[in-house]
C-alpha cells in the first residue's frame, strides 16, 4: 500500500485516520470499495460455490474443469433401442460436427447413430465426441437423504439442543456474572482466576475424562447430555462479567434503598441494562451449540436423539464419503443459520460492536 | 466499556423488540424464582447472596470442567489403555518424561515423542503467522467499515458471515475449492498455469491453514476493533485537524493510543484461539503434508483417542502441559483488560 | 464404578422427558451402522422382514458417520454404554467386548462351518462366535484399460510384477500426459499385501509383531522411489498426516490415474460415478519375489456382551446370517461375500455393468490365493498400531521430514510404544 511520493503517503494516512468525512471521491474511496468487493465476494463466494456444488451429481462433482452450474447430458429417444441413448456433439473425419447418440462404447471406438437416421451406425473414436449437456439439477442429492433419514427428528432435536443450552447458558451464565461484578465477597477473586483459567480450555484435550463424568450421570443417549456440560461457559461469564461492571453502582444501591430483593435487582435492573451483551451471549451459544459436532458424535449414538450435526453426517463412511449428500445436507445445515443471521444480522453485528466483547 | 453513543439507537430498537416477544414466559420464570431467593436473602442475609448466584454456573463447571480436569491428570500420571481409574497402574511422572525425552529440543527428529514437538513448533508458526495477519486484516477492515461507505451494515455483516460456519463446513468449503480438481486449480489451468497440489507442500498447506482460519474469524475481530474506533470522540479529530496537525501523527497519536485497548483484546483472544486451532485444520489439511500443520491439539486428539491403541496417560500429560501454557496466555488477558479497564 | 448406578439415573432422566424412551412391551435392539453406499438400506429391508416374522421384537438401525465408529465405539464399549449390535471395522481389537453367540444358536455349525476363518478374526484368543463379515474386502488394484488403448501400450498379463505394472502405468502416462501414473490409497492395510509379496513377514517366530524386515523394507523403498520418480504422486502420501486415510478414487474416476491399488469396495461407487466414460478394470494382485497377495480386510457385525437381551440379538443376527439372506444382502450391495459357502457357489451380483461384474468376480476369485501371512495380519488384533505405523513413518519419509532409515526406525519404536502401553493394563 505504501507509495512513493508524498501525495501518496499522506493519502495512505488519510485513509487510515479518516472518520465519516471525506466530502469528495479521493483515491482511497476507491480503494475501500475495491476491498469491499473483493471481500464480499471472498467471504460469500466458497459459500455459494459449495451451495451450487451440491446440485450436481456424483459424475458431475468430480469433473474438471468443473462447471459454474450443474449439467446433465441430454438423452433422446431413438427408435428401434429401449432406453433413451446420450447424445454427442462428435467432430467427423471430414471435419464436420454432428449431434449423434451413443449406442455403446467398446474400448475407444464408440458406437453412434443419429437419432433421425437410426438404421446406419457409424464409429467414432471416443477423443472426437462431446457430451451434449443442459442445466440439471440434482435434487435427488437433498430429496433421497431427507426421505431416508428421520430429518424432522434431527431437527427437532437440534433446535431443542440449542434452545435449551442457550436459556440455561444465559441464566446461569448472568447469575454468576452479576454474582462477581455487583459484589465484594471472600473467594471472588479465586472463582474470578478460575474462571479465566479454564476460559476456553478445548473440549477435545477432556474428550474421554469429560465422557466418563457423563457416563457415571447416566446422560448418555440424552439430549441433557449435549445440553448440559456446555452450559457454564467461561466465556460467557467472562464477558456478561465485564459488561455488568460497567453498570453505575448508583442505581443498585438506589434500589436496595427501595427494599428491593437481591433477586429482582438482578433480573429487573441489572440484566435489561446487560442486554446487549446477552444478546452477543446467546448468539454465540445458539451457534456453538448448532454447530457441535464432535461431543455429540460421542455422546449421542441413538437415533432418536442425533442431531442435525451428526445425522447429515452419516454419509461419511469409511471408504466411501458420498460427497453429493454431503454437500447438499451441509448446506440443509446451514440454511437455518444463514435465515436466523439474515433477518437479525443488523442486530446481531450492532451488539457485538456495542457489548465491546473485551 | 461504556454503551457507545453511535450505535446505541440501532441496538435498542432490536432489544426492544425482543424484549417485547421474550417479556411474559420471562416475566413468569424469573418472578417465580424470586421467590426462593427473596427467602435465603431474609434467611441468611445479603452477604451470603453472591455465592447462591454463583452456585448454579459453579455446579456445572465443576462437575462438566473441573472434574474431568483433575481425572485428566490423574490420567496423565497412569497408564495403560483402561478408561477406569482403578485398572491403571500408577506410573508417576513417566509420560511427562516420555513427552520430554530428547536429545535436543530444537529438533524433534532427536525427541521419543517427535510427533509432540513438531507440534509444538508448527502452532508457535501458525499462532506467530495467524495472529499477525488477523490483527493486520480485522484493523485494515475496521478502518474501513469505519468510514463513510454506503451499505456499511450489510459489508459490516458480509465480513461477519463466515463467524457462523461450522469448523467442520469452513474446511469442507475451502477444501472442495483447493483440491487438484477445485475449483482453484480450474482457474489457474484456465489462466494457461500449471494446477498446484496445495497440500503436498508444506508452505501452501500452512499457508491455506493460516489463511481459512483468519477467513472464518477475522469478522468477528473486525466488530471489536470497529466498536473501538467508534468509541473514539469525533472532537478528537476536529481539534487535531484545526491545530493542522498532520494525518499520519493523528492516526499514530490519537487513533491507535485509544484503540489499543481493543487491539489487546483481539490479540489475546486470537492468542488463545489459535494455540488451541485444531477441528478447521483437521479437517482442511489432515495436519499434513507429513506433519507440517499437525498442531499440539490434533497430537492429544490421535494419542488419546483416534488410535487403534488409546493412550489416554501420555495424551493426557501433553493436554496438562498445553493446559499450563494457555492459562498463562490466559492471565495476560486478564493483564491486558486490567490495563483497558485503567486506561 | 457401577452400570447399575447408571441404569438407575438413566431411567431418572427418561422420567424427564427428554430422554427418548420406549415403553411398549416389546424388546427394543440398537444396532449402529455406518454406510459406505447402500448396504444401509438393504440391512433395513432384511430387518423389516426380520420383524415382521417376529413381532415382539423391534430393531433400531442407528445410521452414524464412521468417524463415531472409529473414534467413539471403544470409549462407549468400555463405558459400558455401546449398542447391542455394531458394524465395526477394528475387528480383533474390539473383541473383549463381543458377545459369545455359541449358546443362542440352534446350529453354531452353520457358523462355523461358513464363516469359519473371519471367526477367529473377531476372536483371536477363543472360539466364539460374535459376528459374520458384512463385507470381506481384497485389496488390488484398478487399471484405466481404455488409457492403456488409448496409449497402445500393452497391460502386463499374468505373473507381472509391481515394477512391469508400475514402468506400465508410467509409459501410458506419458505418452497421454495424463498427471498420476499409479495411485496407492493411503493406507497401511493397502501396502501389507505388495509387502508380504515381496517377502514381508509381519511377525517374529513367537508371534509378535515384527513389522520391519527386508521384505517391508523392499517394498516401502520401492514405494519411496516411485513418489521421487514421478510414478506415484505425492498428493496421496504426502498431504495428510499420521495413520489418516486418503484414497485416489475421485482421481481415478476422473481419468486423472492408470492404476489405482486399493480394494474392491470401490466397485459400487465406481460403477455410478464412471459408468461407461472408461473401461475401469480390476487386475489379479501383482506380484513380488514372495507372493502374488492382496490383504484381506472388510467390516463384521458383532453382538455386544453389555446386551440385556442376548437371545434377541441372536435371533437376529441367525437370521441375518441365513444363507438366503446374506445372498441379498451381497448381491444388492455389490459385496464381495464373507460366507464360504456362498463364496463357492457365486452370488449373482445385481448389477449390468460389466466392469463391475468383472471387478467383482476377479476379487472374489483371488480370495483362495491370499497369503496365510496377509491372513495372520489381519487376523491380528492390533494390526491397525501396525498399519498405522507403516503408513505414517512412510509418508513422512516421502515428503522427506525422515529419511528411509530414520522412518523403519520410528515404524518400529512406534509398534513397540503402543504395544507395551496396552500391556500395562486395560
Amino acid at each position: 500500500m505504501a507509495g512513493t511520493s508524498t501525495m501518496n503517503d499522506r493519502s495512505v494516512t488519510r485513509f487510515l485516520t479518516a472518520r465519516r468525512g471525506g466530502a469528495s471521491m479521493h483515491w482511497t474511496d476507491v480503494f475501500s470499495y475495491i476491498y469491499l468487493a473483493l471481500g464480499v465476494a471472498l467471504m460469500f463466494g466458497p459459500v455459494v460455490w459449495l451451495a451450487l456444488s451440491s446440485f450436481k451429481t456424483p459424475a458431475g462433482l468430480q469433473e474438471f474443469p468443473p462447471t459454474l452450474l450443474p449439467l446433465g447430458q441430454i438423452e433422446r429417444q431413438v427408435e428401434g433401442y429401449d432406453d433413451p441413448l446420450p447424445m454427442f456433439e462428435v467432430t467427423m473425419e471430414d471435419g464436420s460436427v454432428r449431434e449423434l447418440a451413443q449406442v455403446r462404447r467398446i474400448g475407444i471406438i464408440a458406437q453412434m447413430v443419429d437419432p433421425d437416421d437410426p438404421g446406419e451406425t457409424i464409429k467414432v473414436p471416443i477423443a472426437n465426441r462431446k457430451p451434449i449437456r443442459e442445466f440439471r439439477v440434482a435434487w435427488e442429492n437433498y430429496t433421497k437423504p431427507l426421505e431416508r433419514f428421520n430429518f424432522l427428528t434431527y431437527l427437532n432435536n437440534s433446535v431443542i439442543v440449542t434452545t435449551a443450552a442457550t436459556l440455561v447458558t444465559l441464566l446461569i451464565n448472568s447469575m454468576a456474572a452479576f454474582g462477581l461484578a455487583i459484589y465484594e465477597f471472600r473467594g471472588r477473586s479465586a472463582v474470578m482466576l478460575f474462571v479465566i483459567g479454564t476460559l476456553m480450555i478445548p473440549i477435545t484435550i477432556i474428550l474421554v475424562p469429560a465422557y466418563l463424568v457423563v457416563t457415571q450421570l447416566g446422560m448418555v443417549n440424552s439430549l441433557w447430555a449435549v445440553i448440559l456440560p456446555g452450559a457454564a461457559t467461561p466465556t460467557g461469564v467472562f464477558l456478561l462479567r465485564q459488561y455488568m461492571l460497567t453498570i453505575p453502582r448508583d442505581l443498585i444501591e438506589a434500589a436496595r434503598m427501595d427494599k428491593a430483593s437481591e433477586w429482582s435487582i438482578y433480573w429487573r435492573i441489572v440484566l435489561p441494562l446487560s442486554l446487549p451483551a446477552i444478546a452477543v451471549l446467546a448468539i454465540f451459544s445458539v451457534m456453538w451449540r448448532w454447530n457441535d459436532f464432535l461431543w455429540p458424535l460421542i455422546v449421542l449414538n441413538r437415533s432418536e436423539v442425533y442431531t442435525l450435526q451428526i445425522g447429515l453426517n452419516a454419509f461419511q463412511g469409511e471408504l466411501d464419503v458420498q460427497w453429493h449428500y454431503v454437500l447438499a445436507m451441509t448446506v440443509v445445515a446451514l440454511i437455518p443459520v444463514t435465515l436466523v443471521f439474515a433477518f437479525l444480522q443488523r442486530f446481531i453485528t450492532t451488539g457485538i460492536a456495542s457489548s465491546g466483547m473485551k | 466499556m461504556a454503551l457507545d453513543e453511535t450505535i446505541k439507537p440501532e441496538a435498542e430498537t432490536g432489544t426492544s423488540r425482543l424484549n417485547a416477544i421474550a417479556a411474559w414466559p420471562v416475566r413468569v420464570l424469573f418472578g417465580i424464582l424470586d421467590v426462593p431467593f427473596r427467602a435465603l436473602q431474609r434467611l441468611l442475609g445479603i452477604g451470603s447472596m453472591p455465592y447462591f448466584f454463583i452456585l448454579p454456573n459453579l455446579a456445572f463447571f465443576g462437575l462438566f470442567v473441573v472434574v474431568p480436569l483433575f481425572i485428566n491428570f490423574a490420567y496423565s500420571v497412569t497408564g495403560g489403555t483402561n478408561l477406569f481409574m482403578e485398572n491403571r497402574p500408577y506410573v508417576g511422572g513417566e509420560q511427562y518424561g516420555f513427552l520430554f525425552d530428547c536429545g535436543n529440543y530444537l529438533d524433534p527428529s532427536t525427541c521419543r515423542e517427535d510427533r509432540f514437538w513438531r507440534g509444538v513448533y508448527n502452532t508457535f508458526t501458525f499462532v506467530f503467522f495467524q495472529v499477525s495477519l488477523m490483527v493486520l486484516f480485522s484493523l485494515v477492515t475496521a478502518l474501513i467499515l469505519n468510514r463513510e461507505i454506503r451499505g456499511r451494515g450489510f459489508f459490516r455483516a458480509a465480513f461477519f458471515f463466515p463467524v457462523l460456519l461450522s469448523p467442520v463446513v469452513v474446511a469442507l468449503i475451502w477444501k472442495w475449492i483447493l483440491l487438484r480438481d477445485g475449483v482453484l486449480n480450474a482457474f489457474l489451468v484456465s489462466m494457461g498455469l500449471d494446477p498446484i497440489l496445495f497440500f503436498v507442500s508444506p508452505a501452501w498447506a500452512m499457508f491455506w491453514a493460516i489463511f481459512v482460519s483468519v477467513w472464518a474469524h477475522m469478522g468477528f475481530y473486525t466488530l471489536i476493533l470497529l466498536a473501538g474506533l467508534q468509541a473514539i470522540p469525533p472532537d478528537l479529530y476536529e481539534a487535531a485537524e484545526m491545530d493542522g496537525t498532520k494525518r499520519e501523527r493523528v492516526f499514530f497519536r490519537i487513533t491507535l493510543p485509544l484503540l489499543w485497548p481493543n487491539m489487546l483484546v483481539v490479540i489475546v483472544l486470537a492468542l488463545i484461539k489459535a494455540v488451541q486451532i485444531f477441528d478447521e485444520v483437521f479437517v482442511l489439511t489432515g495436519g499434513g503434508p507429513g506433519t507440517a500443520t499437525q498442531f499440539v491439539v490434533q497430537y492429544i486428539y490421535t494419542t488419546g483417542f483416534a488410535n487403534q491403541i488409546q493412550n489416554f496417560g501420555l495424551a493426557a500429560a501433553a493436554s496438562v502441559v498445553l493446559g499450563v501454557v494457555l492459562f498463562v496466555l490466559t492471565l495476560l488477558q486478564l493483564a491486558a483488560s486490567r490495563r483497558k479497564d485503567e486506561g | 464404578m457401577t452400570h447399575r448406578l447408571n441404569k438407575t439415573l438413566l431411567l431418572g432422566v427418561a422420567a424427564l422427558g427428554l430422554m427418548a424412551g420406549n415403553a411398549l412391551a416389546e424388546t427394543e435392539l440398537r444396532m449402529t451402522w455406518y454406510n459406505d453406499g447402500n448396504e444401509g438400506e438393504v440391512m433395513r429391508d432384511l430387518l423389516d422382514r426380520f420383524e415382521e416374522a417376529n413381532p415382539d421384537i423391534k430393531v433400531v438401525l442407528d445410521v452414524v458417520p464412521y468417524a463415531a465408529v472409529r473414534d467413539g465405539i471403544g470409549v462407549q464399549l468400555a463405558a459400558g454404554e455401546g449398542p447391542d449390535m455394531a458394524r465395526v471395522t477394528d475387528l480383533g481389537g474390539l473383541s473383549q467386548y463381543y458377545l459369545d453367540l455359541t449358546p443362542y444358536l440352534s446350529d453354531a455349525d452353520y457358523w462355523r462351518t461358513n464363516f469359519g476363518p473371519f471367526l477367529k478374526w473377531l476372536a483371536p484368543d477363543s472360539d466364539a462366535i460374535s459376528g459374520f463379515m458384512t463385507q470381506l474386502t481384497v485389496t488390488g488394484p484398478y487399471v484405466n484399460k481404455t488409457l492403456f488403448e488409448q496409449a497402445g501400450v500393452e497391460m502386463p498379463g499374468e505373473g507381472a510384477t509391481w515394477d512391469d505394472w508400475a514402468a506400465a502405468s508410467k509409459e501410458v502416462a506419458d505418452k497421454l500426459d495424463i498427471p498420476i501414473p499409479m495411485a496407492w490409497d493411503r493406507s497401511g492395510h493397502r501396502v501389507a499385501g505388495p509387502a508380504i509379496s515381496m517377502g514381508a513377514k509381519m511377525f517374529d517366530e513367537n508371534g509378535e509383531p515384527a513389522l520391519v524386515d527386508d521384505g517391508l523394507k523392499m517394498m516401502a523403498t520401492k514405494l519411496y522411489d516411485w513418489h521421487q520418480d514421478g510414478t506415484m504422486a505425492k498428493e496421496l502420501w504426502g498431504s495428510v498426516s499420521g495413520s489418516q486415510y486418503l484414497g485416489a478414487n475421485e482421481d481415478f474416476a476422473n481419468a486423472n490415474v492408470v492404476l489405482y491399488m486399493s480394494g474392491s469396495w470401490q466397485i459400487p461407487q465406481f460403477a455410478e460415478t464412471i459408468g461407461d466414460a472408461f473401461d475401469w478394470w480390476a487386475v489379479p494382485a501383482p506380484c513380488g519375489p514372495a507372493a502374488c497377495t492382496g490383504m484381506p480386510g472388510g467390516a463384521a457385525l458383532v453382538a455386544i456382551k453389555d446386551t440385556e437381551h442376548p437371545e434377541e440379538v441372536a435371533m437376529v443376527m441367525d437370521y441375518l446370517a441365513q444363507e438366503e439372506n446374506l445372498a441379498e444382502f451381497y448381491s444388492r450391495t455389490l459385496f464381495i461375500p464373507g460366507h464360504l459357502g456362498l463364496a463357492e457357489k457365486g452370488i449373482d451380483f445385481d448389477t449390468d455393468d460389466e466392469r463391475a461384474k468383472h471387478a467383482l468376480s476377479t476379487f472374489a476369485g483371488a480370495v483362495p490365493s491370499i497369503s496365510p501371512i496377509a491372513f495372520e495380519t489381519q487376523g491380528y488384533p492390533y494390526n491397525y498400531v501396525m498399519f498405522g505405523a507403516l503408513i505414517s513413518r512412510l509418508g513422512e519419509a516421502i515428503v522427506g521430514e525422515l529419511t528411509l532409515d530414520q522412518a523403519f526406525e520410528r515404524m518400529t519404536q512406534d509398534v513397540e510404544q503402543q504395544i507395551a502401553e496396552k500391556k500395562r493394563g486395560g
